[in-house]
């Protein structure tokens, strides 16, 4: 990995507005202003370009350990630091499931050793995610790992009173419940959204009310209790009013959104194709519409990915047998400026927001989600939003291809990524 | 007509009318003392089967056999949804055996159609049912039965069921029979009216060309054909309806009800049927139930569907009169 002492980033559009440059030395940011002598400095010449703090996810599948064909720790986080991102979240459903500080500090390991992108791992909620006893979260927050964010992703924590009782537990140490929300009775053999094109195409039926059933309950568990939560991948209008309502009353709730509920609707699943496989499921162009404005005006706090590598054979099959999930770090980019900038949703400083700031609180990632200003850890992020391009997986750094984006269009490019002051991403291409 | 037939929806009222027609040319093969044409004779058709279905396999098979193909039987059960691979794997190990069509049933909805548009192989797909989406050759033969009962055998040709009232009742949500008969009725313009009770309706059946109603009795004297569906007793058990008995007295038919029926209406059922739930034996052995002529017109629909799909462009039986004439 390239390692100059100083990097001069010159002439960016620092979050969308000024230009200035900005000289990385060492870990820090130095100095952000305008005519800053090279020196002895790398120059990346910026002009056009957007310069955003370093992207963090809150919600990444990185598969390891157990799924080393679709994703390692190495491969998924050189895909972050293509994608822009300087820290992620790591979901606890591996194999071993990350229910103990022994899984949890190996993937935080993995991250540091590999050094493209901070692993931050989340705990599940439950041992083995089954939904009966609680994990030892205490001791996976005082572990190396110091995890902050507990969830059970891709199972529910459908159990009120284990959702209670993780909730009034994290309190302790400032930890946060991040909520699949999916009633497991109203979604049994669901495939998809349920809805018009799931009565034409015959495909069991996920509906809206199975997620909306459970934030609803959540935010009034947290209320009642005094405790954050965090909902996961929120895909409905009406789930959309859920938090708009439970926020109003004061209640401790974020929420995020994926760049594929941003923009792709149920009406792709016509073509059978499980590339469009996902869960939650792709819902109607009314929620597509209503999320984006959501995401807007700050009901939904941030973008997470839902980052979900699968292997080809487990994709190219019938859609009933096919796994749910789609990768996005690489696209997550493009999709939010193709779906939110573009159209004038909402400007680079709220990307910014939605994408590095808000995350990095809600996870309490240290120094990452900082202000672009000297002294600041030179986490940093450069795209060139003028860039057109096709979207080809085969140039993906993740290991899995699963990216419903193939052939289409979509603007941006991230250029450079810098983590710390070390670029692991310089002029597109993985440092 | 198109390379596959996936769904009743994809059929234009032209090729529909096409397919009754032929399938008509068809039945007459089936009144001569030899029941075969040279039609499909060095064709291979492989019948794959991941979910059982003797009537349809074998009516497919009798099918395929009246037209001389070569029949491959592949009954692959159970095992196909938890091992993703398996379909795509077994398509290509038959089509390298030299397959020139496939006929498949899939617990899968959207399985035939991945089969056919995924690039794994090259032969014809016939949907022979997936999972609740389409069994395309039920509607069609559905469709050949009303007609010759309500238009016609001979009169009926080129003609389509335009103005005929069909109501369709019973389990709707798991039917793929309901949905692939709305679709190819609503091509032949006839008025389809769908009559179960609202957990066994889907959510968006709003959309569908057709009505909706929760009352057969209203449904009755307006219908023309009336086609009971099966209802499987485990829905009982995922609580669809209460019990058994509640669901025979609002949805079952009877010969009280049967009796409010016009003159000339039929009882269609596509089998099997469960005696005494959806039907009572009084209007099932009745002579306006149609359910047996369904099965042998399942024959004659499938052999048109064959070769219309595979045996290229000259009419099918006129070929085979002109050899027997010289």
């Amino acid at each position: 990995m390239s390692e100059p002492k100083k990097t001069l980033i010159r002439g960016a559009k620092v979050l969308g507005g000024e230009v200035r440059d900005v000289l990385i030395d060492g870990e820090t940011i130095a100095e952000v202003g305008t005519g800053i002598e090279a020196g002895g400095a790398a120059v990346v010449e910026a002009a056009g370009s957007i310069l955003l703090p370093g992207l963090v996810d809150l919600h990444t599948h990185l598969r390891e350990p157990g799924r080393e064909d679709s994703e390692t720790v190495l491969t998924g986080t050189r895909a972050a630091a293509s994608g822009g991102y300087t820290a992620v979240f790591a979901m606890a459903n591996t194999f071993p499931v990350a229910d103990t500080a022994g899984v949890v500090e190996q993937v935080w390991r993995l991250g540091r050793e590999h050094g493209y992108c901070d692993v931050q791992p989340i705990g599940a909620v439950t041992v083995g995610l089954e939904g009966r006893k609680l994990a030892e979260l205490g001791a996976m927050h005082d572990s190396a790992a110091a995890v902050t964010v507990f969830s059970d992703d891709g199972k529910c924590v459908d159990d009120a009173v284990i959702m209670r009782r993780a909730l009034e537990y994290v309190k302790a140490f400032g930890g946060v419940v991040a909520q699949h929300a999916q009633e497991p009775r109203l979604t049994e053999g669901a495939q998809m959204n349920e809805g018009v094109v799931s009565a034409e195409l015959g495909l069991g039926g996920w509906p809206a009310v199975a997620e909306e059933s459970i934030i609803a309950r959540d935010v009034l568990l947290a209320e009642h209790v005094g405790s954050r939560v965090h909902i996961c991948h929120l895909s409905t209008a009406g789930s959309v009013a859920i938090v708009r309502w439970a926020k109003s009353r004061g209640i401790d709730v974020t929420a995020e959104v994926t760049p594929h509920h941003l923009l792709l609707t149920d009406e792709l699943v016509r073509t059978y194709n499980p590339v469009y496989k996902v869960n939650p499921p792709l819902r109607t162009e009314r929620d597509v519409l209503a999320l984006r404005e959501a995401l807007a005006d700050g009901t939904i706090d941030i973008v997470a990915t839902d980052h979900a590598p699968h292997p080809h054979e487990d994709k190219d099959c019938e859609w009933a047998a096919a796994a749910m999930g789609m990768v996005g770090l690489e696209t997550a980019l493009s999709v939010v400026q193709h779906t939110m900038v573009d159209t004038g949703l909402l400007t680079w400083e709220g990307v910014a927001d939605r994408m590095s700031f808000a995350p990095a609180r809600i996870g309490r990632a240290e120094g990452h989600g900082r202000p672009v200003s000297a002294g600041e850890p030179a986490n940093l992020t450069l795209l060139d939003p003028a860039y057109r391009g096709t979207v080809d997986p085969a140039g993906f750094a993740s290991r899995s291809r699963n990216t419903p984006y193939e052939g289409r269009e979509l603007p941006g490019r991230v250029t450079h990524t810098f983590l710390r002051g070390r670029a692991t991403l310089m002029d597109g291409k993985l440092a | 007509m198109k390379r596959h037939l996936i769904s009743a929806a994809d059929l234009t009222r032209d090729d529909a009318v096409l397919i009754l027609d032929t399938a008509e040319e068809m039945a007459r093969v089936a009144d001569r003392p030899i029941k075969k044409l040279p039609t499909l004779r060095g064709r291979t058709v492989v019948n794959l089967f991941f979910e059982d279905s003797t009537r349809t396999r074998i009516s497919f098979e009798a099918a395929e056999k009246r037209l001389s193909a070569d029949v491959i039987n592949f009954a692959a059960k159970g095992s196909s949804v938890s091992k993703g691979e398996s379909l795509k794997d077994t398509a290509q190990t038959l089509e390298a055996m030299g397959v020139d069509a496939v006929v498949i049933r899939h617990g899968a909805s959207g399985a035939p159609y991945r089969l056919a548009t995924s690039g794994w192989i090259d032969a014809a797909v016939v949907n022979a049912g997936d999972g609740t989406h389409q069994h395309p050759t039920q509607a069609l033969l559905d469709a050949f039965t009303m007609r010759r009962r309500l238009v016609g055998r001979d009169a009926g040709l080129g003609q389509d069921l335009a103005g005929r009232r069909i109501t369709i009742v019973g389990d709707i949500l798991h039917s793929r029979v309901a949905r692939s008969n709305v679709d190819l009725l609503h091509t032949l313009g006839a008025d389809v009216t769908l009559v179960a009770p609202p957990t066994l309706l889907p959510v968006g059946v709003g959309h569908w060309p057709c009505e909706v109603s929760y009352d057969l009795d209203a449904a009755l004297p307006k219908s023309d054909a009336v086609m009971l569906l099966r209802v499987q007793r485990e829905r009982m058990n995922a609580a669809f309806f209460p019990t058994e008995r509640e669901y025979s007295r609002r949805y079952g038919l009877d010969g009280d009800r049967m009796a409010k029926m016009p003159e000339h209406a039929i009882v269609m059922h596509p089998g099997p049927m469960v005696r005494g739930m959806e039907i009572t034996a009084e209007v099932a052995d009745s002579g306006r139930c149609t359910a047996i002529e369904q099965v042998a017109n399942g024959v004659h629909t499938r052999m048109a569907v064959l070769y219309l799909l595979l045996g290229g462009n000259e009419p099918a039986v006129t070929h085979a009169r002109t050899e027997e004439t010289k």
